[in-house]
């Protein structure tokens, strides 16, 4: 024998008292996979960090993201460069407020429009397509035809019309985004549905008397996260791209509230003036946490492999 | 299987139509015949075999036995409960009385699920189990087919072929039914696995008094495990009989033919022996001939088989065919 004897008898052991096996999920595999993505993992500490930032950095600024400097007023270019004597870090616009207060709460409002705006539409379009793939036939017709509908709709006008109409609030720019974006959502979990509803363990549920919310509750949705899952992520930085373009036009968020976007067309009208600062900061954010999201959703991609194993 | 047993299931002029719809109005320009006509009955503690070629019917028409589709027409009678005419809530009430095991162990079992909770699905549904009696429970099935009870915390994804198809026999058990349908239960294990897994069913069938509707189309194994067979062609069934019966004097054209591609585990004998080959394809369901389904590819067929349907008569002992000239 070339294993000894108290070698088998303690791997024996091991097994024995080893009961009840836990398993490991197609979720936990899926973790595994995505920890050994190096830049996914990176982005998520870096876009960690940039929330967290967010919200203590600033109480390290003497100033306020409303804040007017009178010093600096009508003279950014002089005297309100970055500088840690002043306290303006990112220096200032030119009205005077702090650029790095600014910066960090107008990161909270994009990175809030993004997540808000996805989860309305994820909820929005899981329950949507799952119900009309699940359904099928007529139903399932009638209500892809209405997203087609609604996606012949220029969204961008309409959703102009609607600031211009009832004022600007984030809360239109949350239900506007929102109900704009949920219709892609719905196509892609509608599709997936298709093909998930004719494998066996859903006939098996049937044949079990399972009802069929609980069906799409217990079995089809599982199965579709893995994709919503990547979907979304790369939802998010679309959306913050979109509310960064309409801020660009001057809509969006009402001042003295920022976000990038509206950072950005405020540094980019005023960049001949020698203030490069009022641009490349909240240029800089908008990138990295667009990276960031971009890379996470790769690896999410990589890691949830919609391939059956 | 015990003589003259009460029947338990029962299917009388079993139709399951598909329809087929075109044109920019979506109208209805005709159906696939799946299953066009269906006549059975499975006693107590037998197991019927379904065989036949790929797209005949089988599945379709055990599907339909268990309503996983909507019956065109005809019925089935369960004990004496017409189970193509019951409401959801009825219906639901009878599941748990018949089951379904099925081809494709990759397909059956909900791959986010741990073991446990698939197999403890219909307990949840069906009976009022605490979570730790349905645990208990759940451990019983799986020691009750051959797998060690410490696996209910893992995923489908960790086993083999042949073990999640003991996964989907222990759900297909879980609430003690009396009739389940086979649905090619080893057309997708290896050839080791199929024989062991076609003993566990049988074993079980012998525990519990199981009837089953075995559908395969492999014939060495329906020979083994049915007590009757019935072939089927084209959504229909062509020949009913037992197994001895049909395997050494088969009646039927199709039949013949069927059985003389099974090869033979003697060189000699194979070299010798005489193949039936058939002719063309086999017609589509949406479109089957008049007269005889099979006249277009039978090598024996005369003037009267394209234009008659051949009614479904008793022949031999116990055995149905349908063809007019079969003796």
């Amino acid at each position: 024998m070339l294993v000894s004897k108290e070698k088998m008898a303690g791997v024996v052991d091991a097994v024995s008292n080893n009961k009840e096996i836990e398993g490991r999920s197609l979720w936990q595999d899926a973790i595994g996979r995505f920890q050994r993505n190096k830049a996914a993992v990176v982005s998520v500490f870096v876009l960690a960090f940039m929330v967290i930032w967010s919200f203590i950095g600033p109480a390290l600024s003497p100033w306020s993201y409303e804040e007017i400097d009178w010093n600096v007023i009508g003279n950014a270019a002089a005297a309100g460069f970055p500088s840690l004597e002043t306290g303006h870090f990112f220096g200032t616009d030119d009205l005077g407020r702090d650029i790095y207060a600014r910066t960090l709460q107008g990161t909270q409002i994009s990175l809030l429009v993004g997540l808000v705006g996805t989860a309305v539409a994820v909820i929005i379009g899981v329950l949507f397509g799952a119900t009309a793939g699940y359904v099928g036939g007529r139903v399932d017709n009638y209500m892809m035809r209405f997203v087609d509908f609604l996606m012949s709709i220029p969204y961008m006008f309409i959703l102009i019309i609607l600031f211009v109409m009832f004022g600007r609030s984030l809360w239109l720019l949350f239900a506007g985004l929102g109900a704009f974006a949920w219709m892609d959502m719905a196509r892609i979990v509608r599709g997936q549905t298709l093909s998930i509803k004719n494998k066996e363990y859903i006939e098996a549920s049937v044949a079990a008397g399972v009802g069929g919310f609980t069906i799409i509750m217990r079995h089809v949705l599982p199965n579709l996260l893995g994709i919503v899952a990547v979907y979304t992520t790369l939802l998010i930085p679309g959306l913050i791209m979109t509310e960064s373009f309409i801020s660009f036009l001057g809509l969006g968020v009402q001042e003295p509230l920022t976000s990038w976007g509206a950072l950005i067309s405020d540094g980019a009208k005023t960049i001949q003036y020698g203030t490069p600062w009022q641009l490349l900061f909240p240029l800089g954010f908008f990138i990295v946490g667009l990276f960031c999201f971009y890379f996470i959703g790769d690896g999410l991609r990589d890691a949830l492999d919609p391939k059956d194993r | 299987m015990p003589a003259n047993a009460e029947t338990l299931v029962r299917a009388e002029n079993l139709k399951v139509h598909f329809p087929i719809y075109s044109g920019i109005f979506r109208r209805q320009v005709g159906s696939v015949k799946a299953v066009d006509g269906l006549n059975f009955e499975i006693k107590r503690g037998e197991t019927l075999g379904l065989v036949g070629e790929s797209g005949c019917g089988k599945s379709t028409a055990g599907r339909a036995m268990l309503r996983l589709y909507e019956l065109t027409d005809g019925r089935i009678d369960f004990e004496g409960v017409d189970i193509a005419g019951l409401n959801k809530g009825d219906l639901r009430d009878i599941r748990p009385r018949m089951q379904m095991i099925f081809q494709d162990p990759q397909a059956c079992l909900n791959p986010r699920m741990t073991v446990g909770d698939i197999i403890a699905e219909p307990l949840i549904e069906h009976t009022k189990m605490s979570s730790k009696e349905q645990r208990e429970k759940v451990k019983s099935l799986l020691e009750s087919v051959g797998m060690n009870p410490d696996f209910v915390n893992r995923y489908p994804h960790e086993f083999s072929g042949g073990q999640r198809q003991r996964i989907g026999i222990a759900r297909a058990l879980a609430l003690e039914p009396d009739f389940i349908v086979c649905d090619e239960p080893i057309a997708a294990l290896d050839v080791s696995i199929q024989a062991q897994v076609v003993n566990l069913l049988q074993d079980i069938q012998e525990r519990m008094g199981l009837t089953y509707l075995f559908i395969s189309h492999d014939l060495s194994m329906v020979r083994h495990i049915a007590d009757r067979v019935a072939v089927m062609y084209l959504g229909r069934i062509v020949e009913l009989a037992p197994k001895e019966q049909l395997y050494k004097d088969p009646k039927h054209p199709y039949t013949k033919a069927l059985l003389s591609a099974v090869p033979v585990p003697d060189p000699e004998v194979e070299k010798t022996r005489e193949h039936i080959v058939l002719q063309g394809d086999v017609p589509s369901p949406a479109n089957p001939p008049k007269g005889c389904r099979f006249s277009t590819r039978c090598p024996v067929a005369k003037d009267k088989c394209f234009v008659d349907d051949p009614e479904w008569r008793k022949i031999g002992d116990g055995g149905f065919v349908a063809c007019h000239y079969a003796e």
